[in-house]
């Protein structure tokens, strides 16, 4: 081995070069944030008297809706998609709210505790079926929106329960300052604790690589069936994490889905996931969400019918991911 | 079977695979000494591939026993092969698109200093790790592909059609390294359809004939390219050698006209300016490296992609293709050299034939399938394509879907032809079925294109060639001129009388610096 050809397979790895390289790679959700930063300084501008109070508003609004997202980034980054995250939602939230109902504090850690496992497994149940009926994830998830959905109802046929004091107080009011709500900080941690050591561990790695070519994952040695499974479980858990919010932020459960799956699908698409699995971060949905419902918000204070609204949400969600692919290919020419 | 001082490294017998009523294996066997390099030879569809697979637990066997080492290992998945020390780089790469090169290794828990040393043995340089492996060239994810597998030191390595992909100069790297592994504790089973190759690195090799193993042949012996070819064709050798290539005198058309003129035209920063002009009743051979420009000026003639500057002139007459769909109504169609951008996969034969003429006339009304049938037959019946109960397209062997993607264009009649390396990691019965087919499409008054990436085609099948190296037509070759050394100089644009880069860098290893590589041609 000749030493000086040795040298040239450095990973040059200069501090400059790393900031670098991480600013390219997540470029999308940077241009995310810059997007975010705008309209809130517009939503300033429109409504003068917003303040932290419609902070702490849309972060409360904007947490389930997020949960939901990074529920669906979850299936879609592994090539999948879950159809049936908002009926997941629904049932979690109303076993929560049945089981806390009446119950001491101490118990409602249990309850948090047995739904999350809940949601590992309805889950696991979910990609399961994927993998091994080989029925497309788009059939299947949308089978279970319906089971799902059905079970919630017979838990509870009406809206009802109640959620444990602690909980709700998570998600209420600031923390530190007036300008920082407690559920956008709750939101950001849950998300890291669970996204950020799965993205660094050969688990995630074999998620993205399942996602972007199954079967060059398949030959580099990573178990495609376990991986889909796991990233349904994945899917499960934020869901079941989005129930307790719904149950903490409104104290009760509803066992009517509201509209979260369409909403992630969107928020997804909007984040710079590639529908066609393998591309994108955790982050980039959490964040469009934030854009789709400070965008409504900005449209209710400049008195536009909803009904107008709702038709220019979607144009506005066309209009930026035909921009953002139309970047993308330049670069890539 | 004696277990003494020659206890197999790798013993596989008996193994058999069927796909519904196709039988890809029936009783193959292979078995490797330590530190031998292994060939694994016969003509496409003869199940090379698919026993790879089965050992590298790619694909599951109906039947079959695998032992290694004397101990009976079960390899159902590629992550269990591989614990058995059985690995395989497959023709297409098996790196993730959307990672980069550093976490595709971390992946598959490669070493990573093991790698750099092999990654800088195999005479890639200056590979940046944290690139996305969507980004990198073809040819380097091979070498990676190679350097990945080097690295984990497998007991046995299989490299199925390692070099078909590689330019010249890092071919010969590779073929440095596994002959460097010869003699060791460990084993390559190496599959080429390069003879030379086979010849020049391998110790033994076993034949398999229609997924049966029908011989293994001592490399030292002499004649043993003869018997690796009489096996590998069976009984339609003699056949073969009779039906030689005939070709008829170039009529350059009574008019006189060419039928495409190229003028100046350039794209992207490889092509830069090229042209030429192509005659009707003739085959006209384009010659280059990889990465020349080649790719681009068949995208361009095409319709896939549109020059940045520069002319095409069809007839006479100007054009500017905007859609495959206007080359194709200007009479241009395309054969390229990856089937799967051509066919449609999960369509059977006859669709993927009647596709073409059917929407040809960009009518969307209903098709009359008493007008098709006739067409479709006679495509079929003049390709020899073997039909194996109208399956879909995928399940067909290699060789036969590169028919399949001829014949789609027969159907229609055709007038030029453009053909990408269109018989790319094909065993030589299919070769010797097509260069006869363009020869009298070319009599029948079309014009065909044709680059490859062998050398030895240029005489078979083409009139003259063109050699294009950094973007621009740098020589033109008649085809009775035609030897590999001639063309081989021309396409590394080197005098007649120059070095070949590989003698180049030969000469530098025995000089003991291999620092200097001219081979090295980007861009």
């Amino acid at each position: 081995m000749n030493a000086a050809v040795g040298a040239a397979v450095e990973s040059r790895s200069s501090p400059l070069a790393t900031l670098g390289r991480l600013v390219r790679r997540n470029v999308w959700t940077l241009g995310l944030l810059v997007i975010l930063a705008l309209l809130l300084v517009a939503t300033k501008i429109i409504q003068p008297s917003y303040g932290p109070a419609g902070i702490q508003g849309l972060a409360i609004s904007v947490l389930p809706l997020a949960l939901a997202a990074a529920a669906q980034t979850s299936a879609v980054l592994a090539r999948g998609i879950d159809l049936s995250i908002g009926s997941m939602m629904a049932l979690t939230s109303v076993v929560s709210a049945r089981l806390m109902d009446d119950q001491t504090e101490g118990f409602a850690i249990l309850v948090v505790a047995g739904v999350l496992i809940l949601g590992l497994v309805i889950g696991a149940v979910n990609g399961a079926l994927v993998v091994f009926t080989r029925v497309p994830d788009i059939v299947v998830t949308l089978a279970m929106l319906f089971v799902w959905a059905g079970a919630a109802l017979l838990v509870l046929n009406t809206p009802g329960g109640g959620s444990a004091k602690w909980l709700s107080d998570l998600t209420r009011g600031p923390l530190f300052t007036d300008w920082l709500p407690q559920a956008a900080v709750l939101l950001v941690a849950v998300v890291a604790v669970i996204w950020i050591p799965i993205r660094r561990s050969r688990l995630g790695l074999s998620i993205y690589a399942v996602g972007s070519d199954p079967l060059a994952a398949f030959r580099s040695g990573v178990s495609v069936t376990r991986t889909k499974i796991f990233s349904y479980m994945l899917a499960g858990l934020f869901s079941a994490i989005g129930g307790l919010a719904l149950t903490a932020t409104t104290g009760i459960g509803t066992p009517v889905p509201g509209p979260y799956t369409l909403m992630s699908v969107a928020a997804v698409v909007l984040g710079g996931v590639s529908l066609a699995g393998g591309r994108g971060g955790i982050f980039g949905p959490v964040i469009a969400v934030i854009i789709l419902s400070l965008l409504r918000t900005d449209m209710t204070f400049l008195n536009v019918d909803t009904n107008l609204a709702t038709v220019a949400q979607g144009l506005i969600l066309v209009g930026v991911v035909m921009v953002g692919s139309l970047i993308q290919m330049r670069r890539e020419r | 079977m004696t277990r003494g001082t020659t206890q197999h490294l790798l013993d596989a017998s008996g193994v058999s695979k069927r796909y519904g009523a196709v039988v890809a294996l029936k009783s193959a066997s292979l078995r490797v000494l330590p530190g031998e390099v292994h060939a694994l030879m016969g003509a496409n569809g003869a199940g090379k591939s698919t026993l790879v697979k089965i050992l590298t637990g790619a694909v599951r066997p109906d039947e079959g026993v695998i032992e290694v080492r004397g101990t009976q290992r079960r390899s159902h998945s590629p992550a269990e092969a591989r614990r058995a020390g059985l690995v395989s780089v497959y023709q297409e790469p098996a790196l993730i698109p959307d990672l980069d090169i550093d976490s595709n290794l971390r992946l598959t828990g490669t070493p990573i200093n093991p790698f750099r040393d092999w990654v800088n043995q195999l005479g890639l340089d200056a590979l940046d790790l944290t690139r996305m492996a969507r980004e990198v060239p073809l040819a380097s994810l091979r070498i990676i592909d190679l350097a990945r597998a080097l690295a984990i030191e497998p007991d046995v390595l299989m490299l199925d059609e390692m070099t078909a992909a590689l330019p010249a100069n890092l071919s010969e790297r590779v073929l440095d390294v596994i002959n460097g592994m010869r003699g060791g504790d460990r084993s390559i089973v190496f599959i080429s359809h390069r003879m030379i190759e086979i010849a020049s690195v391998c110790d033994r090799a076993t034949v398999l004939r229609e997924g049966e193993t029908v011989g293994v042949v001592d490399m030292d012996d002499v004649d043993a390219e003869d018997r690796i070819v009489e096996l590998m064709l069976g009984e339609i050798a003699e056949e073969l050698s009779d039906n030689g290539v005939r070709k008829g005198a170039p009529e350059r058309g009574s008019d006189g006209g060419p039928r495409i003129e190229v003028r100046g035209l350039a794209a992207s920063e490889r092509l830069r300016d090229v042209s030429f002009e192509l005659y009707p009743g003739e085959v006209l051979g384009v010659i280059a490296l990889e990465g020349q420009g080649q790719d681009e000026l068949f995208d361009i003639l095409s319709g896939s992609i549109r020059p940045v500057d520069g002319q095409v002139l069809v007839d006479g007459k100007k054009v500017s293709f905007r859609h495959p769909a206007d080359a194709i109504q200007e009479g241009i169609v395309f054969v390229p050299a990856d089937r799967a951008e051509a066919l449609l996969m999960q369509r059977p034969v006859r669709d993927n034939i009647a596709l073409p003429f059917s929407v040809r006339l960009r009518r969307w009304g209903p098709i009359r399938r008493s007008t098709e049938k006739p067409k479709v037959d006679k495509a079929i019946d003049r390709l020899q394509i073997e039909m194996r109960a109208q399956g879909e397209v995928r399940f067909l062997s290699g060789g036969n879907q590169q028919k399949v993607t001829i014949a789609r264009w027969l159907a229609g009649g055709v007038q030029t032809m453009l053909c990408f390396d269109p018989t790319r990691g094909i065993d030589i019965r299919t070769k010797h079925q097509i260069y006869p087919l363009l020869r009298e499409l070319a009599a029948a008054g079309a014009a065909i294109l044709l680059y490859t990436s062998e050398l030895s085609e240029i005489e078979l099948a083409c009139d003259r060639a063109i050699v294009i190296f950094g973007g621009e037509v740098v020589a033109e070759i008649d085809a009775a001129d035609a030897d590999e050394g001639t063309l081989l100089r021309a396409a590394h644009n080197l005098k007649s009388d120059a070095l070949l880069p590989e003698e180049i860098v030969a000469s530098a290893h025995s000089g003991g610096s291999a620092s200097e590589d001219p081979g090295e041609v980007d861009g």
